[in-house]
């Protein structure tokens, strides 16, 4: 009856969320003030500008248990440094690839464009992302020893 | 006083590191050879395991343990390895990486042996597959269980020295040997090799910044001036660790990254997609389509035995996720 319940218990993805602090940690953070209803599966990490996100943090993310990696920063033609965002474009569309051949669903990794003022974007996002891991179910990852 | 033992033990080894010890220049090898005593060297002359585990415990000044660990009998010789050593030396990018026998963790072992034995085009085997334990003339014959997952050496024991390269570079073979002689040992954790880049090694021009097309080696004869990659040819150069003189780029082939991650680096693989995602489509990447982006990372027909070609089990994901078969 109890291991029935345990498996019964719905699983709650735990996603990491790197936000540049320019546009996207702002728009969580205006989620979050303004009360909006999100899921809470997010941790959010700030960094400087997406174009700063390195490959290893989001391989590293996966090693340690993410069922999802949420990559935010400002709008095209907004990054702070101009073209950072460009560059995560680029870098994270040969991430998936790679992640693919390690067995890791491209879905697992989102790139999502969301401004200081777009708190129901944030929170439109989180909640799109957390029900699609959901529905992929824990890191494959998880099972290899 | 007694010259100080060595030792070279075999895991899962092309031997092709037990050569280059060979290929040293006479003067350095009779030298060394004269001032140690060697305990074990299966490939030399007709050493046996019992010959090394005869050896009393700490007494081998250094071993020098070449390949990954991917059976029973690898894990087996690097635990006697550690435990009769006072140093032991991860040597050749498959004892410190994982090196090529680690790409085998793109699947499982029963993949590997459907892949080897069934499956793999040029295989005459008419479906006979390796028994573990067989009967020849009345004597039972075992062979060791093969590992699902294949690792570097400091994955099972630990390691004081790591002497990357496939095969090591001979010059850094002859600076340990040297060191080890001359009671001159460099502190452990030590990584025989260039604290640079091999690109701030490599003396090629560089010059433009962006590529858009990548080329296989057999489709244009580069520049043997000119940065390969810049000329659109996947050296890996960047995210590998300088110290083995680069001969393949100077025989105008690219680098594969047989001397492992630049130091500060925990993933060489990361850091060459990064890099190479930074200059790919660069000078226009404001007018590329997501489209465009797919089509131009596309041209990596294979990023993980590209950019992991030695070091996938030393990797931070380490294997891929295992599928059922
Ligand atoms: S490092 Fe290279 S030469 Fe040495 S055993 Fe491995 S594959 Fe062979
Ligand atoms: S990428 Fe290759 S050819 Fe270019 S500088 Fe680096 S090592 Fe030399
Ligand atoms: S150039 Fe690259 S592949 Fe060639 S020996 Fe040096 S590190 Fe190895
Ligand atoms: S500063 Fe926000 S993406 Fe570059």
């Amino acid at each position: 009856m109890e291991a029935t319940q345990v498996a019964m218990k719905e699983f709650e993805p735990k996603i990491v969320g790197f936000f540049c602090k320019w546009c996207a940690y702002q728009g969580a953070d205006l989620a979050g003030t303004s009360r909006m209803k999100y899921p809470l599966n997010v941790l959010p990490i700030r960094v400087m500008c997406t174009g700063r996100i390195d490959p290893t943090y989001v391989l590293t993310a996966f090693a340690e248990g993410a069922d999802g990696v949420l990559i935010a920063g400002c709008h095209l033609g907004d990054c702070h440094y101009e073209t950072g965002n460009y560059k995560a474009l680029r870098r994270f569309a040969l991430v998936r690839r790679l992640l693919e051949q390690y067995g890791i669903e491209p879905e697992r990794i989102r790139l999502e464009w969301i401004s200081s003022s777009e708190g129901s974007k944030f929170a439109k996002v989180v909640t799109e992302m957390t029900e699609e891991i959901k529905k992929l179910g824990p890191s494959p990852l998880k099972e290899v020893a | 006083m007694e010259n100080p033992k060595i030792a070279i033990v075999l895991g899962a080894t092309c031997a092709g590191c037990d050569y280059s010890l060979l290929d040293l220049p006479p003067e350095v090898l009779l030298d060394v050879l004269g001032k140690v005593e060697i305990v074990y060297w299966p490939t030399a002359t007709d050493f046996k395991l019992e010959d090394l585990k005869a050896v009393p415990d700490g007494e081998i000044a250094l071993t020098l343990y070449e390949g990954a660990v991917n059976n029973e009998e690898n894990e087996e010789l690097a635990r006697i390895s550690r435990q009769k050593s006072q140093n032991l030396l991860a040597f050749g990018a498959c004892s410190c990486f994982g090196g090529l026998p680690g790409l085998a963790n793109v699947t499982t072992r029963e993949g590997l042996f459907r892949q080897a034995y069934l499956d793999a085009p040029s295989n005459e085997s008419n479906g006979v597959t390796p028994l573990r334990v067989s009967t020849v003339d009345g004597h039972e014959l075992t062979i060791p269980d093969t590992f699902d997952t294949v690792r570097a050496l400091h994955q099972v024991v630990p390691v004081d020295y790591y002497l990357p390269g496939c095969p090591p570079p001979l010059d850094l073979i002859g600076e340990a040997l040297t060191a080890l002689v001359t009671g001159d040992l460099p502190p452990k954790g030590h990584v025989f090799g260039s604290s640079k880049s091999l690109c701030d090694e490599c003396d090629r021009r560089k010059e433009s910044k962006s590529i858009h097309e990548l080329h296989g080696i057999h489709e244009l004869i580069p520049d043997e001036e000119k940065c390969l990659l810049e000329q659109g040819i996947l050296c890996l150069g960047p995210a590998t660790r300088g110290g083995c003189g680069y001969p393949c780029v100077k025989m105008n082939l690219r680098c594969w990254g047989c001397m492992g991650p630049t130091p500060e680096s925990i993933d060489q693989g990361a850091n060459m997609l990064s890099a190479l995602a930074s200059v790919l489509g660069l000078d226009r990447e404001t007018d590329l389509t997501d489209e465009a982006i797919e089509v131009l990372m596309k041209q990596v027909k294979d990023p993980l035995g590209f950019f992991y070609r030695f070091t996938m089990p030393t990797s931070l994901l380490k294997r891929a996720v295992r599928r059922n078969q």
